[in-house]
């Protein structure tokens, strides 16, 4: 696949020299990344310790949709894409088509969440509150705390897109796109898992 | 944001080249068609209603791993760009699955209850 790339030379935004001879901004990026998986580690490993534990409330197999969830994951993986269609873009300078390709993302990116909220909601209307039983309690904790990235990378999103309608987001700025594209597929990596591990291993 | 303009000649800036590559979007088309694939087998093992958990865990963790893989390498460009970030990555990575399975070994998993399931 490697023949299939094409070198596009990335313009500074401040142009300053550092020691690693790499971008500070974007190395603090992967670092705070490698850190979450600790945060995602934590929170996937409580779950799979206590969700068969406790007798009271719905089971994962009573309540999961799993066609429905399904679609939800579709969509979330769809919006790498456009994430990564919207770098691609504002490094060729074609501002016009990052704006579709981030306003895009967003959306998918929003139509996940309402997905979640409207998953919990089916799971509260079916007996699963978060203190019903401590699977409830994990459940909600690890995929609540995924939905609250995603809303942050919506918002970091949405941010992008008025940057780019007041004129203030050229391919000057691309890497401030790939930073947030770096987030946005973090995000991405991280349902993977716990789409895998919570939802499709009963 | 800071970028190189005057870095020393290091490794990292010996790679520079690959951080300023970028895959084209059909490639990117490609990779999503791949990973659509991929989720599709992923949900068809939901159908498979006599599978045991181990088959399951079996079948599908690879699948997991490989799309985890294609993300970072493809769309978060880690094949692409300066090996700094990969080792910064990994590191992460690397230490929060070895704290959380010491973590689910300290507590029982394997030999009660994850065990108890694959039976």
């Amino acid at each position: 696949m490697t023949d299939a790339a094409v070198h596009v030379p990335v313009v500074a935004d401040h142009g300053h020299a550092t020691s690693t001879g790499i971008s500070n901004a974007k190395l603090a990026m992967w670092v705070y990344l490698g850190s979450d998986c600790l945060l995602f580690g934590s929170l996937i490993s409580t779950y799979l310790l206590l969700r068969h534990r406790g007798v009271q409330g719905p089971t994962p197999t009573e309540v999961f949709d799993i066609p429905f969830t399904s679609v939800s994951s579709f969509v979330l993986l769809m919006s790498s894409l456009t994430m990564a269609l919207a770098v691609a873009s504002i490094v060729r300078g074609d501002v016009h088509r990052n704006r579709i390709w981030l306003g895009t993302t967003a959306m998918l990116g929003a139509v996940f969440i309402g997905g979640q909220v409207y998953e919990f909601t089916t799971f509260y209307r079916e007996g699963l509150g978060y203190t019903t039983s401590i699977f409830g309690s994990a459940f909600y904790t690890l995929t609540g705390f995924h939905g609250i990235h995603v809303s942050i990378g919506i918002v970091m999103l949405m941010s992008l897109l008025v940057m780019s309608l007041r004129g203030n987001l050229g391919p000057e700025r691309a890497e401030t796109v790939e930073i947030i594209g770096l987030y946005w597929h973090f995000v991405d990596i991280v349902w993977i898992v716990i789409f895998t591990i919570v939802y499709l291993i009963p | 944001m800071t970028t190189t303009t005057e870095a020393p000649a290091t490794e990292a800036n010996e790679s520079s080249d690959h951080a300023h590559e970028h895959p084209s979007d059909l490639l990117y088309v490609k990779v999503a068609l791949f990973l659509a694939v991929l989720t599709a087998l992923e949900v068809s093992t939901y159908f498979l209603n006599d599978a045991s958990t181990t088959v399951l865990v079996l079948i599908l963790f690879p699948m997991m791993i490989i799309k985890f893989v294609t993300v970072i390498m493809y769309f978060m460009h880690l094949k692409y760009d300066n090996p700094l970030f990969k080792r910064v990555f990994i590191f992460g990575l690397g230490l929060a699955t070895v704290v959380f399975l010491i973590t689910l070994t300290a507590f029982d998993f394997w030999s009660s209850e994850y065990l108890r399931f694959l039976r």
